[in-house]
């Protein structure tokens, strides 16, 4: 019974960090509208930034007063990152915010490297707290008994913070309405930086908080992100007194889950949240808003299908792409047939996100089950490569099924963010189920059948199945599923007027979309002839959202060229420079500041300004009608 | 001159919605700015403080060129907006609301303090920690004017202040705002309601299709009946 009181408390004092990176996502999201995917970095600087200040001053002064201090300094950088960045971006649409956050993240996780080098640190012992405290035979760290009382006293200053002080009002009036608030003078500009700065302060003190419980590393950004956004998504997104009940179920199903499923203590919280969503989508304390504002367009050019000629022009770049084996040798067909694939990945997910206005975070989940799917039936079932590879996309399907049924209850921010935490989940499970996947190692050996082994004859096969897939895709697009699609994109609330059932429609596209993605992944399987987790992982999911980013959001055909420049750079650059993190972060602020319309947008801008001189696009931050 | 706008042109997106329109609000006057729905009223409201970004022309207030600044600032300047759809914080209690609206005195505008709103709205003295969501909508009319006054403003642009109330909360409107121009509030206000308009105002501007088509006192309006019956009646 002891042990299960200690267990208990254990779980309390790991939802106090929780809490507090998840309250500082909330209270931002709760203003600005932004969610920050760069929460988790802001919590790992505050634990290296801590690390360095409680090595340098001794004592407890030194060691509280560097807890403070360093979460003092990462509020202090996010006020810049703020007033540098976010404030050219608040017009924009959602996915431009996420993906600009998640660019900084990729930066940051170099920069620490950099900084403080690859290893493991293991920070001080809390000066106070170094002992542990005995219970019925089990001990409990003192210092957990010091963050489970943090907890609620953290809780209690940030409700005095919003209900007694003017600030507190202001920030909550804002959460409501930001125009009426500046139309009643109030400068919104440093009440956004102000609540920036106190969500980034609680971020960086609940890293800060780590350091004498865990060793501070370069990838807990992402473990932490990850945690949060189940807990924000559970205790409803704005809602302080909800990422507090959420942190503490959280943070007590990963205790306990460990102890009574073993095997499936990651896929415990998932349950959990998926049985909340069902009953109630916008979390247990968060409240059922209107819908969320429509993503605004960032030009005005409807789409149409190709005319005969650039039909013609594109079978002529598809014969040229085929021709490509004449004249080049085995390195360059073995790129080519990677970037084949992967302009299938990045049509899949621009058919979800274009199309349907969903944005996944997680879409390698399906092009990684792809490739697993296919390592399981040839290795394991030992099926030839035909079968293996017609079949092996169905676990991507299937996947996407899944997930996608739950997905599609949410939209916007929330189902950008169920999407990720849904891939981090396959991620973990093909990490950790060693007997079946193989872990970390993987499984190896999955080649293609010596027809198709050589370059040119895979690279032959990829492109192929490229054009077939991109085709189809296009056909779907400009059918009338895809008129529903879009339909229900600008406006779902007139779709289902008129008789269509958006959230059935948007799941056909998740799975059509996760089944495209299963296909390339695949394909990818008997390229590399191996299956890894991180074909599956968060990187993968965010270079497909930067090759449709980067070709243009808003175009039809936007997400080929993407892949194609995105990829041909990618692996010129990662054979080039170390940083490929922080060169990519820093690529991906840029694109979302300076080009959000895409290589292709840019073209068909200019194309189209040249046909008709007169009307000026609409450009970015238009304000809308309503 | 309290106000003066001048040559104003405001687009949303790619549509042309106001077309050079000027007007003028002198001291301590109390104006009009009639119109049919969608005629334009509001979006002018919305043009002079700066929530509609996309315009052009003068917009003076107390001799000042404020088209440049961003809403908060003219809003701070005594410039007080009253929008028509209320827009009240309705998770907010009354007096959190008006907290929102509190801004410093000023030396040229009568000064507010919630005791002296709460004489002027009897209603909302009743209910100060209610929250604004669970307010009648004359109510939530009478906070959202006095969250404006919060801000002791000089001037105040009020949107439709009669819309949807019934007879005897409008009666209740006239003699605020007729108290509000006794305190030395100068105020344009907007209406589709001509018996109301005649009751508060001095001068009436019509606006339709985006222009303005008519200026002139209240008594040349009633002696110019074809102007009215073709761009107010219903």
């Amino acid at each position: 019974m002891a042990f299960y009181f200690v267990q208990f408390l254990t779980g309390l004092a790991s939802a106090a960090s929780l809490f507090l990176v998840a309250s500082g996502l909330s209270i931002i999201f709760g203003v600005t509208r932004i969610v920050n995917f760069a929460h988790g970095a802001f919590y790992m600087l505050g634990a290296y930034v801590a690390f360095t200040l409680t090595e340098r001053f001794s004592g407890a002064i030194g060691f509280w007063g560097g807890i403070v201090a360093a979460a003092l300094i990462v509020a202090v950088i996010g006020v810049l990152v703020e007033m540098v960045l976010l404030r050219r971006i608040y017009h924009a649409p959602e996915l431009f915010q996420l993906l600009a956050t998640f660019g900084l993240t990729l930066m940051v996780e170099d920069l620490v490297v950099l900084i403080w080098g690859p290893s493991d640190l293991l920070g001080r012992r809390a000066p106070g707290f170094k002992g542990a405290v005995d219970f019925f035979g089990q001990n409990i760290p003192s210092y957990d008994l010091f963050l489970i009382a943090l907890g609620p006293l953290v809780l209690g200053l940030l409700w005095l913070l919003f209900q007694r002080t003017r600030w507190g009002v202001l920030v909550r009036a804002a959460t409501q309405d930001r125009d009426m608030v500046a139309a009643l003078g109030v400068n919104q500009k440093w009440l956004f930086t102000s609540v920036f700065a106190v969500g980034v302060f609680l971020a960086a003190l609940g890293g800060a908080l780590q350091i004498p419980r865990d060793a501070v590393h370069h990838a807990m950004d992402l473990r932490i992100i990850v945690d949060v956004f189940v807990v924000v998504v559970i205790g409803g997104l704005g809602s302080i007194i909800g990422a507090f009940v959420a942190a503490v179920l959280v943070s007590e199903l990963n205790a306990f889950g460990i102890l009574v499923f073993p095997k499936i203590s990651i896929i415990l919280v998932f349950l959990v949240m998926a049985a909340v969503l069902i009953v109630r989508p916008w979390g247990l304390f968060g409240k059922a808003e209107a819908p969320a504002r429509r993503t605004p367009g960032l030009t005005v050019n409807p789409w149409r299908p190709l005319t005969s000629n650039e039909r013609l022009a594109a079978i002529a770049a598809l014969l040229l792409a085929a021709a490509l084996p004449l004249i080049s040798g085995n390195y360059a067909l073995t790129v080519g047939s990677e970037i084949a694939i992967f302009v299938i990945f990045a049509a899949s997910l621009h058919f979800l996100m274009s199309v349907g206005g969903l944005a996944s975070f997680g879409h390698a989940a399906y092009f990684g089950l792809g490739a697993y799917g296919v390592a399981f039936l040839a290795k394991m079932a030992g099926l030839p490569m035909i079968p293996s590879l017609l079949l092996g996309p169905l676990l991507g399907l299937a996947g996407a099924a899944i997930f996608g049924f739950f997905a599609v209850q949410l939209s916007g921010v929330y189902f950008a963010m169920l999407t990720l935490a849904f891939a981090q989940i396959v991620w973990s499970v093909a990490f950790q189920w060693v007997s079946v996947t193989g872990g970390d190692n993987g499984i190896l050996g999955v080649w293609p059948e010596p027809w198709a082994a050589s370059p040119s004859h895979f690279y032959w096969l990829s492109l192929g199945i490229a054009a077939l897939s991109v085709a189809a895709l296009r056909v779907i697009v400009f059918s009338p599923f895809g008129f529903a699609l879009r339909a229900t994109r600008d406006s779902p609330l007139r779709g289902e007027a008129i008789g269509i059932d958006g959230k059935r429609i948007q799941w056909t596209a998740f799975v059509i979309a996760g089944t495209v993605a299963g296909i390339a992944g695949a394909l990818f399987a008997y390229l590399k002839g191996s299956v890894f987790p991180d074909n599956l992982g968060i990187s993968l999911s965010v270079d497909a959202l930067v090759m449709v980013l980067l070709g243009g959001v808003e175009t039809v055909s936007g997400a080929i060229v993407g892949a194609v420049v995105y990829k041909a750079l990618n692996i010129w650059l990662v054979s080039q420079t170390d940083l490929s993190k922080l060169v990519l972060g820093s690529f991906i602020v840029l694109i979302v500041v300076a080009f959000p319309k895409g290589i292709v947008g840019i073209l068909e801008t200019l194309r189209h300004r040249r046909r008709s001189d007169a009307p000026k696009p609409a450009v970015l931050g238009i304000e809308s009608a309503e | 001159m309290k106000l003066s706008v001048q040559d104003l042109n405001s687009h949303y997106g790619p549509a042309h919605i106001l077309f050079d329109i000027a007007l003028e609000v002198g001291e301590g006057e109390v104006v009009a700015l009639l119109g049919r729905n969608g005629a334009g009223k509001s979006t002018t409201f919305r043009s002079i403080v700066g929530l509609v970004k996309q315009r052009t022309g003068r917009i003076v207030f107390e001799g000042k060129d404020v088209s440049d600044q961003p809403t908060h600032a003219i809003v701070k300047g005594g410039l007080g907006y009253v929008p028509e759809e209320r827009r009240i914080f309705t998770d907010l209690t009354v007096e959190e609301n008006l907290e929102v609206g509190r801004q410093p005195a000023r030396p040229n505008a009568p000064t507010w303090t919630r005791e002296k709103l709460f004489t002027l709205f009897p209603n909302l003295g009743e209910m100060r920690s209610r929250q604004g969501g669970r307010m009648s909508g004359g109510e939530q009319q009478m906070l959202t004017i006095a969250r404006t006054l919060m801000g002791n403003p000089s001037l105040v642009l009020l949107d439709e202040p009669s819309e949807g109330l019934s007879p005897k909360i409008v009666e209740q409107m006239v003699d605020a705002i007729l108290t509000m121009k006794k305190e030395g509030v100068s105020m344009l206000v907007s209406e589709q309601n001509l018996h109301f308009a005649k009751l508060i105002s001095d001068r009436a501007y019509i606006i339709e299709r985006g222009r303005i088509c008519f200026s002139g006192t209240m008594s040349e309006l009633d002696a110019r009946p074809d102007i009215r019956d073709a761009h107010l009646a219903l």
